[in-house]
């Protein structure tokens, strides 16, 4: 039963960072692997307001979330934009966009080392035990899950009610025919990317709370990320959530029943099941 | 099989740049011989790496994970078996692993195919260190008389089959079709082309030649632990390289192995520190300022040549 919350728990911060890739990879088209290092770089904010300043990292991803916003803006603006642009066909873009974000993952990863060296980094936040169902969790995991619950259910809102999000949906699911209807599509696929980003960030410095990270982890985010979205469904909020929570639970069941050291490949097998049996994710329908 | 003279003399041109790098390990044996190992190591995997990635568009970032395999392979079956018995073993659990793996993740798309290669290293290094772990064997000691030359002309000879294969599967039905498939994949399928099928048996090509090289370099190492055999670096390295040089000739991948070694040697020795950074800096100049790399370039200067020769 520990075992269970435990995995709920990890997986509800892990549904924050698949719900960026998602806003990303679904809407704006580019498959980001360099999401895993904006999230160590939120988690390094986070760190470096509560030793210098001793401020708490729910109210620094208050900070956190606009200027990761800005950053992926920019990136998005600069270096993607003119990748789109010169794109003939979708495959194009996805392998034109996956060399870049691995160029910008390598030179996030470099630039941390040359900043903060390679040492791990981790902080005691909230390391108060709390009871739950009659047994003890880190209060950290849990404030970090209702944080978790409370953003993706605002940006599930936002998605579903309002009408950026009903346009950033119609992008999602048709991009030529989002244009037709009068929708730019230029500067929502921007607005998704920043969006996305700034969530994945906001992840990272929640993340930062309860687990150790160094400047080249980010990478193992990335991969946890894509495989969730991939099983969620591109695009797909619910899938997206559904998927998360079932890799935390799979992945605190092997790290406490088999071994620790074996977490990513206990995913990656998940992730074969996925690709041999419903390339299309868990409630995707199937197309031609 | 119907040789013009063209191919004839470009037949014996390689065989005479073949020839004349084989001397090296006559006349150097430490520096010069080493940086040769490792050019070697790398026109074997970038090559075989373009044969696949070159007309299908599909980006693999498994050679650190069939790399590994093969160092594995020598590693435990060194004081068995003979040497190149175990090489041939390295390539055929490599061209099956590739098999498998191509059969799981070609029939999607390309997205689908990166990632799952990318994380195919980690998962390999992680079975095999949970198993030794349980085992309580923490690494593998390699001791051969094998020295740098023969490591060295052991390679050559793999890069020479390298080259023969690219240039076989140029001339054959499978290289037509994967032609095809890189232009088009919807009309080679129209044609009565097996997509998946193709790409898999060329994907085996790449999968069988990286766990050779890593057979044929494991002596080098002499101790053979999960971290270092299967080191994912090695795989970005490749696809730069590759990409570099330009993945549509067969001969593009060489012009890009040779700069990029010897700057990433250059770097290493004098700012260890700041390799991913230029592997990063690399990615983007591909991107953006090459990306047909050094052969489109050339490409590029022969057309506007031959324009105004004609004028």
């Amino acid at each position: 039963m520990d075992i269970l919350i435990t995995g709920l728990l990890l997986g509800g911060t892990y549904a924050l960072i698949a719900m960026g890739l998602n806003l990303q990879y679904g809407v704006a088209r580019i498959m980001n692997l360099a999401n895993g290092e904006i999230l160590v770089a939120g988690g390094y904010f986070a760190f470096i307001a509560y030793s210098a300043a001793q401020l708490s990292p729910l109210l620094t991803i208050f900070l956190v979330a606009p200027l990761a916003f800005a950053l992926n803006w920019l990136i998005y603006r600069i270096m993607l934009q003119p990748l789109v642009n010169r794109a003939k066909s979708r495959g194009q873009l996805e392998t034109d966009s996956i060399l870049a974000t691995f160029g910008l993952s390598f030179i996030g990863v470099g630039l941390m080392l040359s900043f903060f060296g390679g040492d791990y980094f981790s902080y005691s936040f909230m390391a108060v035990p709390v009871e739950l169902l009659g047994n003890t969790y880190g209060a950290n995991r849990v404030v970090s899950f209702v944080m978790a619950v409370l953003i993706c259910g605002a940006l599930y809102i936002w998605l579903n009610r309002s009408r950026a999000g009903l346009s950033i949906r119609a992008i999602a699911t048709a991009p030529s025919s989002a244009r037709l209807v009068g929708i730019d599509v230029k500067h929502l696929s921007a607005l998704a990317f920043a969006l996305g980003g700034a969530v994945t960030a906001v992840g990272g410095a929640l993340i930062s709370t309860y687990l150790t990270l160094d400047a080249s982890t980010g990478v193992v985010f990335t991969l946890k990320a894509l495989i969730i979205v991939i099983m969620g469904g591109v695009g797909d909020v619910r899938g997206t959530i559904v998927a998360a929570l079932l890799l935390g639970i799979l992945e605190t069941v092997v790290a406490s029943l088999l071994d620790p050291g074996l977490t990513l490949a206990a995913a990656y097998v998940m992730f074969l099941g996925i690709l041999l049996f419903r390339p299309q994710g868990l409630f995707g329908k199937k197309t031609t | 099989m119907n040789l013009t003279a063209t191919d004839i003399r470009n037949l014996i041109l390689a065989a005479g740049a073949l020839g004349v790098c084989a001397l090296l390990p006559l006349g150097d044996n430490g520096y010069w011989l080493g940086l040769g190992v490792t050019v070697a190591m790398f026109t074997v995997l970038a090559t075989s790496w373009a044969l696949f990635s070159g007309p299908t568009h599909y980006i693999s970032l498994a050679t650190a994970a069939f790399f590994g395999v093969g160092t594995y392979v020598t590693g435990l079956g060194i004081d068995s078996l003979p040497f190149w018995v175990l090489v041939g073993l390295a390539g055929i659990i490599g061209a099956v692993l590739a098999a498998l793996v191509g059969l799981a993740t070609l029939r999607l798309s390309g997205v689908y195919f990166v990632i799952f290669t990318l994380g195919l290293a980690e998962l390999v290094r992680q079975v095999i260190t949970w198993v030794q772990n349980n085992s309580g064997q923490k690494g593998l000691y390699v001791l051969t008389d094998l020295d740098e030359a023969g490591i060295y002309w052991w390679l050559l000879g793999l890069a020479t089959a390298v080259f023969l294969a690219g240039w076989l599967i140029g001339r054959s039905r499978l290289g037509f079709a994967l032609r095809i498939i890189g232009d088009d994949e919807t009309v080679a399928a129209h044609s009565g082309i097996n997509t998946a099928l193709a790409k898999v048996m060329l994907f085996m090509v790449p999968g069988a030649v990286a766990a050779m090289t890593g057979a044929i370099l494991a002596p080098r190492y002499v101790y053979i632990e999960p971290s270092l055999a299967f080191a994912p670096i090695l795989s970005f390295q490749v696809v730069i390289m590759a990409l570099l040089g330009g993945a549509s000739r067969l001969w593009g991948p060489l012009v890009g192995v040779i700069p990029f070694t010897i700057l990433l040697e250059v770097i290493s020795s004098n700012f260890p520190n700041q390799t991913t950074l230029v592997i990063g800096i690399a990615f983007l100049v591909i991107v953006y300022l090459l990306p047909k790399g050094f052969v489109g370039l050339l490409d590029k200067a022969m057309i506007r040549f031959n324009g105004r020769e004609g004028a």
